[in-house]
């Protein structure tokens, strides 16, 4: 076994291992904490498959940004009505059919997938490994990708404008 | 060098593991960390294949799945803070109204 598996085989199983506990905690700041270990192992799985700049930005924008954002929410909102659940319920029926289903269609595919090579050839610009992973991300992004990225900076403007009127307090003189 | 399959196997595990939590929690909180969940093995699987076939642009969707996620938990969080106001609750059972 080289190097290159022993180091997927443990960041894939701390990832596993974090998102049963996500989903498994009753405290939903037990479950964000697991989350965030799940999330860095993914950015390091991510350094394994040569793209660093994802790396990083799924460390600053999923650890930093969002799963703050819920310890916020969560901080936010009651604790005791929060983890007063029950950890089954009738929907765990539901959860392991829909999942067992998943499950099997991804084996199906994967184990067919392996022996075809029906992919048809993709033309685009290759990934360079002896240049800078963010360097040529920049350069697609603003050369190929220019619209697109203009439209998700607008995206963005409009999911802030959407969250604050969301979350504003209502005012009395409102009604 | 770790063959395609090991990545794409653990991107279908994590995004059942997403799948089950989605379904079988009850609060509203884990259920959107859940939707992380499964966004996140999605982006495993496109990063995995754009090493594969050795094309950038896979990369790029994941950088723009990132960005639709962050404005996803901004606009959800504060929909999950304004219902918890009107409720006192964050049990999605209890939501069956449009309006707050």
């Amino acid at each position: 076994m080289t190097f290159d598996q022993i180091l997927f085989y443990c960041l894939a199983a701390i990832a596993i291992i974090s998102a049963l506990m996500v989903i498994t905690r009753r405290n939903p700041v037990h479950s964000a904490m697991f989350l965030i270990t799940t999330l860095f192992s993914v950015a390091g799985i991510y350094l394994q498959l040569h793209a660093e700049f994802l790396a990083a930005v799924q460390v600053i924008v999923y650890v930093g940004g969002i799963m703050v954002l819920f310890l916020f929410v969560i901080m936010l909102v009651n604790l005791e009505v929060v983890s007063t659940e029950r950890r089954f319920n009738k929907q765990w029926i539901i959860a392991l059919i829909a999942s067992a289903v998943l499950l099997v269609e991804f084996g199906y595919v994967i184990v067919r997938g392996g022996k075809s090579s029906l992919l048809p050839p993709v033309t685009g610009p290759a990934q360079d490994l002896t240049r800078k992973n963010s360097e040529q991300i920049g350069l697609m992004l603003y050369q190929n990708y220019m619209l697109p990225f203009e439209i998700a900076s607008l995206l963005l403007l409009v999911a802030i404008i959407g969250a604050v009127i969301l979350a504003k307090r209502r005012l009395a003189s409102d009604k | 060098m770790v063959p395609l399959n090991y990545f794409l196997i653990l991107a279908a595990i994590l995004f059942c593991l997403g799948v089950i939590g989605f379904v079988m929690k009850r609060n509203l909180i884990t259920m959107f960390m859940s939707i992380e969940l499964m966004l996140n093995s999605v982006n495993l699987t496109f990063v995995a294949f754009s090493r594969h076939i050795n094309v950038l642009s896979g990369q790029i969707f994941v950088f723009f799945v990132m960005v639709i996620a962050a404005a996803e938990a901004a606009v959800g969080l504060a929909i999950i803070v304004a219902f918890y106001r009107n409720r006192e609750s964050l049990n999605v059972d209890e939501v069956d109204r449009m309006k707050l």
